[in-house]
């Protein structure tokens, strides 16, 4: 009998807070500027500087809590994590041990449906400081630091091993972002490493309780290569159970390149952190109407969001999930649907046509620059059949690329549907006259082609005959 | 107390401290000369005393605006580094993995 290996997952998630200035001193966070131009004493670890917190960190790493439904600990300490890394400046990372911000949330992933959802539970979410930047010149025997990064605000989201499989891992991976998103509280941008994941992966047979040996899997900067990297671990920790050999505790990188993970020997010393309470900074004990105040100023999120679409503009559950899986793109949803009465047809054009549009560019909604009302323009020329639904795709294409209004488009390059009786049945006559063989295989019970018919029409009229009075009027004609 | 010489070797490595045999013995004893007189404390009765982090028992809360203010010009934070490179920090390599 084959032995089923089942996979335990717990995954780990930093998250950049948007904050104008660092965690514990007022330099900028500005990305991409020039290398240590943004530090001071307090964040490149000079003796005698003194850290002290952000409140709009503190803010909004509350609010990131309760948005994940954690509990907000009643007591908030900071607490040095000590190791010699050189991105390092102090030698020890500002962190937080055993009361962390807070603890014990979930979040909800739905994916398919609510039924087929699952509740990932949320260990705990707390705040520290980020490292500095190495760069490892090429053929150097040496490397070197920049410390703009060294002191941003850093959430770390911790999950209980509550995820199976690496398809759930990305889904959850995809609704935290999605709520993080909405919370505009980070780029969330993983090119930029505002956003980074780490996993935790062990297995154990199916059914049994205690959890195999852990490994911990980095370098996967995308929610893909988060889903890639489980598998082949999967398969990996797999082969050396049923092959009865040892799976080593470790940390493993993963390669995008080979499809890989790969063991990183140089850690195999075992962590000791040696965590203290940071005596630099004070605790923190947050009233519990500054709580209540930042739950009730939460935003609406992704699943109400997505439960309101399907209620108020009678969208399928899909739609709904796809157009609010994305903040930006369920506030154009909505601002379109403000001027634009069909909702359905809105929201198929967004997830369809403006979806592949996004996708073809690799941008987002707001830098496709379509503008809601340029949008409802287009769809209500295709509701007074002002043009065809197939012209309209090639004037969204040309509204993108010019900048240019719908109107505009469709006069300047005369796309105007014909719906002109006389027009059209000239067109039909005309093509009916030079397809004979058509005509007559129709007439005898070839009726598919009329197919043919309707296209040669549609041809000389470069797409632009109303296809419904062109089908009628072919009709007509042929004896019908 | 005892601290063995294992113990002094392993917060070497984790301090990144070279030691030889004799540094590692000597280090020992005085280690555990230190913790021998911090362990005094032990001796205070602190059943009735809540655990505190901080000297400051009144003090909590305290926070900074999230407002700029300026940084160190380059020159001026690399001007005590040991080893740079243009405006970096320049250090032994370190990759992970090799």
């Amino acid at each position: 009998m084959k032995r089923l290996y089942e996979a335990v997952i717990g995954l780990e998630v930093h998250l950049q807070l948007e904050t104008e200035t660092k965690a514990f001193c007022g330099c900028s966070t500005e990305f991409g500027k020039s290398p240590n131009s943004h530090t001071c004493p307090v964040c490149l670890g000079f003796p005698g500087s003194l850290p002290v917190l952000n409140e709009k960190a503190f803010l909004y790493s509350i609010k990131v809590a309760l948005a994940l439904n954690c509990k907000i600990q009643d007591t908030i300490k900071f607490d040095r994590k000590n190791y010699y890394y050189p991105d390092l400046p102090k030698n020890f990372q500002i962190s937080q041990f055993d009361m962390p911000l807070s603890y014990d949330g979930f979040v909800d992933v739905i994916s398919g449906g609510r039924e087929a959802g699952k509740r990932v539970h949320i260990k705990r979410v707390h705040l520290e400081e980020d490292a500095g930047k190495l760069i490892h010149p090429s053929c150097a025997s040496y490397s070197l630091v920049d410390f703009n990064r060294a002191g941003m605000p850093l959430l770390e989201i911790v999950t209980e091993p509550d995820i199976n499989s690496p398809e759930e891992a990305y889904n959850y991976l995809t609704a935290l972002k999605s709520i993080l998103q909405y919370l505009r509280v980070s780029d969330c941008n993983m090119e930029k490493g505002s956003l980074r994941c780490d996993a935790n992966i062990s297995i154990r047979k199916a059914g049994e309780k205690e959890l195999g040996v852990k490994v911990e899997v980095k370098n996967m900067n995308s929610f893909r290569w988060v889903r890639e990297a489980l598998s082949f671990e999967i398969g990996r920790q797999t082969s050396l159970a049923e092959a009865g050999e040892r799976i080593i505790q470790e940390t493993r990188l993963w390669d995008a390149q080979k499809f890989v993970t790969v063991s990183m020997r140089s850690k195999e010393e075992a962590h000791d952190y040696r965590y203290f309470p940071e005596p630099d900074l004070v605790p923190f004990i947050v009233d519990k109407n500054i709580i209540e105040d930042i739950r009730k100023a939460l935003p609406e999120l992704p699943d109400a969001r997505a439960d309101r679409f399907v209620k108020d503009y009678g969208l399928s559950e899909y739609d709904a999930r796809v157009l609010t899986g994305q903040v930006d793109l369920a506030d154009y949803f909505e601002e379109c649907a403000r001027i634009y009465a069909n909702k359905k047809t809105l929201a198929n054009w967004i997830n369809g046509d403006i979806a592949a549009q996004m996708n073809a560019r690799n941008v987002n909604i707001l830098s496709l620059g379509i503008e809601p009302k340029d949008l409802a323009e287009l769809l209500k020329m295709i509701d007074d059949q002002s043009i065809s639904g197939k012209i309209a795709k090639d004037v969204l294409a040309e509204m993108i690329e010019t900048k240019k209004r719908a109107g505009e488009i469709v006069s300047s390059k005369g796309l105007s549907q014909i719906s002109d009786k006389g027009e059209i049945e000239k067109t039909v006559l005309d093509v009916l006259a030079k397809n004979e063989r058509s005509v007559s295989d129709y007439k005898g019970g070839k009726k598919t082609a009329i197919t043919f018919l309707v296209g040669q029409v549609m041809k000389q009229t470069r797409g632009k005959a109303n296809p419904a009075m062109v089908n009628d009027m072919l009709k007509k004609h042929l004896g019908e | 107390m005892q601290i063995d010489k294992n113990t002094v070797k392993k917060i070497a490595l984790l301090s990144r401290l070279e030691l030889d045999e004799k540094e590692s013995e000597l280090y020992s004893s005085q280690l555990a000369a230190i913790l021998s007189y911090i362990d005094k404390l032990n001796e205070i009765d602190t059943k009735d005393v809540l655990p505190t982090s901080h000297v400051l028992s009144t003090l909590k809360n305290v926070f900074r605006k999230d407002s700029l203010k300026s940084s160190l010009d380059a020159a001026d934070a690399l001007s005590n580094a040991p080893s740079k490179e243009g405006d970096f920090f320049k250090v032994p390599q370190v990759i992970e993995g090799k």
